[in-house]
């Protein structure tokens, strides 16, 4: 018998995950705000790594030695960015401080939300649309403020905590589903398994999405030159490799997902392959993603097709989630929204 | 000659002859054969069918498919009269059977396979030859270090063919004075395990489809099921399948036990299943002794010759019929088929007599009600047992045709009717006793049993996709992770030191090189030159 009262402290912990988030997404608004250079001001976007390197390494063939470690020559080159753009306002830096560390407090709630959850229902909370759409959001903020603590990703904050607000908001209304337990076909310990890794590699295929539309539209805005935020995040082609090395990672995850539901497909309903509903658009997301791997690699194939291709992947992602689940008639459908 | 500067007056000069179009080689058609072939493997092509193949599985999930239910197929090209019938002849309600999805997926495996085998055979090749010469002029690769170090130059070369090898690279020296390095050709061996595996995957399927069967048997409680062709409800095999050497095991069915919430009130919880547990008699067909075995939804009984699975389950009302003297003609655990969630079941109950035969059909209800929206279950627990009967009389079998045992063809039967001249509605409580109009006898509720829906299925390729699905797994792995790189070293004298240049090319975007570089070279120098 789930424990309402434990499922009950659960939904509070996401509605204050949700506030916290509400004031994250306002920090990182005022952020990119104040960090709209002024008129006239050369700009020099954030410097990735993968940008400056090779400009590093290009003027440095007198490189004698030394430590070996390629952040040897780290001061000498933000000196060199500095002439070009003034220090950034403090107003800026410190709401980006606001939202970063809003976003960890929302991280803490909605994985305190999570374990309550499981805890009142005393299982993997990974079984309805309301506890996927949680426990993604966690999983799209755990990854956003942990690789926020390796570079510098504060104009990236506003587009992933806003959306997450949204999907959160979503989670405790339209596909909110009281604790319970499972139906007999999901008591396996292929829930673990199957469903965590989707979800995981959704979180980074939405991250990845994000970047990939910022990338694009960071692209435009190279050719109008007007002075905006965006002028200041990295270049289109940096974002579109920050975007590719997240899909790498996910779509490896995403064929896992892929296979372990079939070996759990043979277990639960005798064969591994039905050609259910959403079988078939995991099949079409993994064949969408292997495009886009394959339009990158592909001469000829722009990145910026390539990028395209992405996009539409995280939108079968979108349909196989809110419309396969909810209206498409097959063996998946344990949405728990009727 | 002829000034076209000035294109006033000057007299149109005669086009010359047949301006002869650059003469180009004739293909013939093994040119044209080849030239298809060149374009059906380009990466290109493969791109468009990839994309075309997700396209073409999209039709499957929005429109219903007749292999996984024929009866909401067949009701949907009745309802839509005009585009029902054309998008079945296109093939939209069996698109993974259909010749365009399957000529999508042909075509790429073909294309797989044309773009495979000739990188297979540049990489077995690659594996045998050095590394490429050193380059004149290193500071043209995208990635580049210089470095001045003490030492004899033989020395200073070794140092960094040392330093290269302790990052796993292959080193070759083409001349005196220079390295050339290779490593990460796991790279593009996890990418054509990807694409080989995937191979193995679609044989994994077709021998799955050819050599696989599957059986579907439904067991009341108390009966046993003989793993024996005539047994099964349902029987679809493989194409090269003989049915006749199935292994001869039983399967006894001593308890059929199923939980729902009934905690829970919220709608699409309230009447949930919870838990199937069928305890079974197993006797395996090796002579091995009887042992129970429970099978559950996540837990199939593996027989040897088949596996168990439990998919379905539902009641078996015992109902027993007598006829106008009293004589028993039928008394059977009946299964009724379940409709819906809450366990609404249809089925038949077909009495031969010798003076004409008695058919009733219609629901079983395990907690049922009738309102204005007729009879139906409120719960799929068995708390309120109820039969809703409609009644027939005739000839049932008027031909050799195959019956459904579920469902009465009731051409050629006529229906009772009560005295009003409305059809007879019989009404059954558990336990009840109806009896018919005109002395035609009476019906029983005896008693109410559960019955499990097995289906038993064998699929000979399953291991087959499974191990070629994770070797293409840990190929596509490989082929993200790993880094192809060259690292090429010249070693030349500047006065009293020696000047070491290191040049690196990455494959795509490689980052990564310039820190690989700059590795290098700490090894090489491992003090502070400045």
């Amino acid at each position: 018998m789930p424990n309402t009262s434990l499922a009950g402290y659960a939904n509070l912990a996401v509605y204050s995950a949700m506030a916290v988030l509400t004031l994250a997404t306002l920090a990182y608004a005022v952020f990119l705000a104040r960090w709209v250079p002024a008129r006239g001001e050369t700009v020099a976007s954030v410097a990735p790594e993968s940008e400056l390197v090779p400009a590093y390494a290009g003027t440095s063939t007198a490189y004698t030695g030394g430590s070996g470690d390629a952040g040897a020559d780290q001061p000498a080159v933000a000196a060199a960015a500095e002439v070009t753009a003034p220090a950034e306002p403090l107003g800026a830096r410190k709401a980006a401080g606001i939202g970063l560390s809003l976003t960890w407090l929302a991280t803490l709630l909605l994985a305190v939300g999570v374990g309550l959850r499981g805890w009142s229902v005393q299982r993997w909370p990974l079984g309805n649309m309301h506890e996927f759409a949680t426990f993604g959001s966690l999983a799209v903020l755990a990854v956003f403020a942990f690789w926020a603590r390796r570079r510098d990703l504060r104009w990236l904050g506003i587009f992933v905590v806003a959306p997450v607000l949204l999907v959160l908001g979503l989670a405790i209304t339209v596909w909110y589903t009281e604790a319970a337990e499972l139906v007999p076909s999901l008591k396996s310990v292929w829930l673990v398994i199957h469903v965590t890794v989707a979800t995981i590699s959704v979180a980074l295929f939405g991250i990845g999405f994000a970047l990939a539309c910022l990338s694009l539209v960071r692209d435009r805005l190279a050719t109008s030159g007007r002075p905006a935020w965006m002028t200041r995040v990295p270049g289109g082609a940096a974002l579109e490799k920050l975007a590719y090395s997240l899909h790498i990672i996910a779509f490896p995850l995403w064929t896992f997902t892929l296979i372990a539901g079939a070996i759990w497909a043979r277990q639960a309903w005798g064969s591994y392959w039905n050609w259910d509903p959403k079988e078939v658009w995991t099949f079409v997301i993994w064949a969408v993603y292997a495009a886009y791997l394959h339009a990158r690699a592909t001469t000829g194939v722009s990145r910026r097709t390539a990028t395209w291709i992405a996009i539409a992947g995280f939108l079968c992602i979108v349909i196989n989630y809110a419309v396969v689940n909810v209206w498409f008639v097959g063996q998946h459908s344990y949405s728990g929204i009727s | 000659m002829t000034q076209v500067s000035t294109p006033s007056a000057a007299p149109v000069p005669p086009a010359p002859p047949a301006a002869a179009p650059p003469s180009q080689p004739r293909l013939g058609l093994l040119g044209w054969l080849r030239f298809s072939w060149r374009q059906l493997t380009s990466m290109r092509t493969a791109l468009v069918l990839l994309l075309l193949l997700a396209l073409g599985a999209v039709p499957g999930s929005t429109f219903p498919q007749r292999s996984l239910d024929a009866t909401r197929t067949a009701r949907w090209i009745e309802d839509h009269p005009t585009a029902g019938p054309w998008l079945d002849r296109l093939g939209f309600f069996e698109v993974y059977a259909s010749p365009w999805f399957s000529a999508i997926y042909l075509l790429l495996f073909i294309s797989l396979i044309g773009c495979v085998i000739p990188r297979t055979r540049i990489l077995l090749h690659q594996l045998r030859a050095t590394p490429p010469r050193t380059p004149k002029r290193l500071e043209r690769l995208p990635a580049h270090v210089a470095v001045e170090v003490d030492g004899e130059a033989e020395e200073v070369l070794e140092g960094a063919r040392k330093a290269l090898r302790a990052k796993r690279y292959r080193v070759h020296s083409h001349g005196p004075g220079t390295l050339s390095a290779e490593k990460g050709y796991a790279k593009e061996a996890g990418n054509l395990l990807f694409h080989l595996a995937l191979i193995g995957v679609i044989v994994g399927v077709a021998s799955g489809y050819l050599f696989g069967w599957r059986g579907d048997v439904i067991l009341p409680v108390g009966q046993t099921f003989a793993n024996t062709l005539i047994r099964y409800d349902t029987f679809s095999p493989g194409p090269w399948v003989d049915p006749s050497a199935l292994a001869p095991y039983t399967l006894r069915l001593d308890e059929m036990e199923a939980t729902f919430e009934s905690r829970i009130q919220s709608k699409g919880q309230f009447g949930a299943a919870r838990d199937f547990v069928a305890s079974t008699t197993f006797t395996p067909a090796d002579g091995s002794p009887s042992r129970a075995e429970e099978i559950t939804v996540n837990g199939p009984l593996e027989t040897g010759g088949g596996t168990v699975f439990l998919l379905g389950n539902g009641y078996a009302p015992k109902i027993t019929v007598r006829d106008g003297s009293g004589t028993v003609v039928y008394s059977e655990a009946t299964p009724f088929l379940t409709v819906d969630n809450l366990y609404k079941s249809t089925g038949a109950i077909k009495v031969q007599g010798p003076k004409g035969d008695l058919g009733f059909s219609g629901f079983f209800l395990p907690t049922g009600i009738i309102d204005d929206q007729g009879p139906r279950s409120v719960f799929p627990d068995a708390l309120d047992p109820a039969l809703a009967l409609t009644v027939f009389e005739g000839r049932i079998f008027t031909s050799s045709a195959p019956q459904s045992v579920y469902s009465l063809d009731t051409t050629g039967l006529t229906q009772l009717t009560s005295a009003g001249g409305d059809p007879l509605r019989i009404w059954l409580k558990l336990g009840q006793t109806y009896e018919l109009p005109g002395g035609r006898g009476s019906i029983t509720f005896d008693s109410l049993d559960r019955y499990a829906g097995f289906s038993i299925r064998a699929d000979p390729g399953k291991t087959l996709t499974l191990v070629s699905s994770l070797l293409s797994l840990a190929g596509l792995v490989a082929s993200l992770v790993i880094r192809r790189r060259r690292v090429f070293v010249r070693v030349t004298d500047t006065g009293p030191r020696r000047l070491v240049t290191v040049g690196g090319l990455g494959q795509g975007d490689d980052d990564g090189i310039t820190d690989e570089l700059a590795d290098v070279v700490a090894r090489l120098a491992p003090e502070p030159a400045s």
